[in-house]
């Protein structure tokens, strides 16, 4: 294997439900940065049933380039069909770095490629570099519960690939006089050939605000005491109109679900407002939540870690504190009605 | 009667790992080691499916003597057999080539009894990465299935299995021939306390442990840390964050000073593409 053979930087354009996902737009963002350094070209790989017309978004966020693989076959995600033409796409192109967003989605299919290249994959990483002149990425990642930053590198093979974090790089401002080159890419692949069929989608009712996507969370710990003491999360995040979010102790003695989970093992939020009541602030909480805007803790403890990474911290009982806020809250947005109705 | 292999791991509680903060490694023997959470409902879903369907459940692990410890815990939860391999060779192994080593091993493992069904953990609280399951799958050629938070049907006769996969906003039914691999999620299944005669069993259980001679067909050059295309090159502390502004006084006080900056900071509720009022 040359390594000069292998140029340009990609990003697997993941789409849902006809667009592109965010953290796909955000990896273009940070996929630009790379190819810059390296002057060479990044190109996005969009594959789906009906997807076409998606290509010029990538390039409006900053693709040079966007090989499209648009067939019936890939209606829905299967490892196996996406895996298939990935692998040609590799094959005949030749990336130097190959870019994923952690979804299960984009995770599912990194394994599978990196398998089959075969080549090194690292998961899930935080911050992306490039070396100028030798190409190396830099790939770090929270490891060991977030106890511990790592950079990872793959020195002996090409495509170096990733899965990225959604909210830690940022998309570019979506440009429409960007200009790219989209070429429509096709594989040989079978209905009957898959050995897997996707028979149903079932749509769930989802949270009222989902955590990832929310401009306030308020988020629990364990120094709520009970599921009953955790109601107060609940009730205060119905005032403000805020996600519920929970720290891993939380989900873990089942008093939430796990999407409602923050941190390294659940999900990464960066929310306008943040609120951490009773939760202690463990490092693998902290790697979930440190981006957001206005961090606010609330916890008994004056030595808890929370304190350390919050902008404005509270000594004081959550049972005390927080039914007085809810009680100011109510109080403040009933007066203001247009405030009330941006909350 | 199904075989079914549930693929596990011994792993430092990573929960209360304490760090050495001089050196910014880790003191293992500040956390205990225990099997990893994931891989207990891997190995609970593949016992419930032999008391649905009949069969064996085996449990295959890769790891240093001790983590014979973790085989009797899947033995507790109502594993039949474990399988260790364990060898200085393996040592080092990224997840290319711990899926490499654990694949020859299930060969091993096939020979003497053919799987319909591997089940692993979504992933390694130490590692956090679960992409060992889907290397596995593609190195045997059998489908991998991300996300399994339901079983709902296995058909050796036809070969056919039928789950759930979890989706950001439900689920999607799949249906994969068999073999295949599942990763499963932790909601799959509640496990469990063990019962006295598994605990028994577990005791006094010893598995089958192979060294890298004892697998067949073995290329060395893809084991341990030479077979792994990734290194870590270097490990620092996060970053240090810098402490808050302590809100002070009684919590009447405390709650109006919250207040009050919180109004100042009106802008943070501006939702996108509005304007201030």
């Amino acid at each position: 294997m040359s390594f000069e053979d292998y140029r340009g930087v990609w990003v697997f354009m993941e789409v849902k439900d006809g667009a592109i996902v965010p953290v796909a737009k955000e990896l273009l963002g940070a996929g630009r940065q790379l190819a810059d350094k390296r002057k060479t070209e990044l190109a996005g790989v969009l594959i789906g049933d009906g997807v076409s017309a998606l290509a010029e978004e990538a390039i409006y966020y900053g693709a040079d380039q966007v090989y499209v693989y648009d067939a019936p076959i890939f209606k829905h995600y299967r490892t196996e069909t996406y895996m298939r033409a990935l692998l040609a796409c590799t094959e005949k192109y030749k990336p130097e770095i190959i870019l994923y967003g952690a979804t299960s989605t984009g995770k599912d299919l990194a394994s599978a490629v990196a398998t089959d290249l075969p080549t090194g994959l690292t998961a899930d990483t935080t911050q992306l570099d490039v070396e100028e002149d030798t190409g190396l990425l830099l790939a770090s990642r929270p490891a060991f519960g977030g106890n511990i930053m790592a950079t990872i590198l793959c020195k002996k093979y090409r495509p170096q690939m990733a899965t990225v974090r959604p909210k830690v790089v940022r998309a570019l401002p979506r440009d429409a006089s960007r200009i790219g080159t989209i070429t429509r890419e096709s594989i040989e692949l079978r209905e009957e050939d898959v050995r897997t069929k996707v028979l149903e989608i079932v749509r769930q009712t989802v949270q009222r605000v989902r955590i990832d996507e929310a401009d306030i969370i308020v988020a629990g710990g364990k120094g709520l005491g009970s599921p009953a003491g955790f109601q107060l999360i609940h009730e205060f995040a119905d005032v403000i109109g805020a996600a519920v979010g929970a720290s891993r102790d939380v989900v873990e003695a089942g008093w939430i679900g796990h999407h409602h989970q923050v941190g390294q093992t659940g999900v990464t939020v960066t929310p306008k407002i943040y609120f951490a009541i009773g939760i202690s602030g463990a490092i693998q909480h902290i790697v979930g939540m440190q981006n957001s805007g206005l961090i606010i803790a609330i916890n008994k403890d004056p030595g808890a870690l929370i304190f350390q990474s919050c902008h404005y911290g509270i000594v004081g009982d959550a049972f005390e504190i927080v039914p007085m806020l809810i009680e100011q809250f109510k109080h403040a947005l009933g007066k203001e009605s247009s405030y009330a109705r941006k909350v | 009667m199904l075989h079914i292999v549930a693929c596990i791991k011994q792993v430092p509680d990573t929960k209360i790992i304490k760090m050495n903060p001089k050196t910014n490694t880790m003191d293992r023997a500040s956390a205990p080691a225990i099997l990893n959470p994931y891989d207990a409902h891997a190995v609970e879903e593949a016992v419930r499916l032999k008391q649905r369907y009949g069969g064996t459940v085996s449990v295959l692990t890769m790891g240093p003597p001790p983590a014979v410890k973790a085989i009797r815990k899947c033995i507790e939860i109502g594993a039949d057999e474990g399988y260790m391999i364990s060898d200085r060779a393996f040592a080092g192994a990224d997840t290319l080539a711990t899926s490499y080593a654990l694949t020859k091993a299930l060969n091993k493992i096939a020979k003497e009894r053919p799987i319909d069904l591997i089940i692993c953990g979504k992933m390694t609280i130490d590692g956090d990465t679960g992409q060992v399951g889907p290397g596995i799958a593609r190195r045997l050629d059998i489908p991998p299935l991300t996300s399994v938070k339901k079983i709902v049907e296995i058909d050796k006769e036809k070969g056919i299995a039928i789950l759930h996969r979890k989706l950001e906003d439900g689920y999607e039914v799949v249906s994969s021939t068999m073999p295949c691999l599942f990763s499963v999620e932790k909601d799959i299944n509640e496990v469990p306390y063990s019962t006295m005669p598994n605990m028994l069993r577990a005791a006094r259980y010893n598995p089958h442990i192979w060294s890298v001679n004892d697998l067949e067909d073995v290329d060395k050059a893809q084991l341990g840390l030479k077979g792994s295309p990734t290194i870590v090159s270097s490990v620092w502390a996060p970053q240090k964050p810098q402490g808050g502004q302590m809100l002070d006084g009684k919590a009447a006080d405390q709650v109006s000073q919250l207040l009050g900056i919180m109004l100042e900071k009106k802008e943070l509720f501006q939702v996108k593409g509005e304007s201030t009022s």
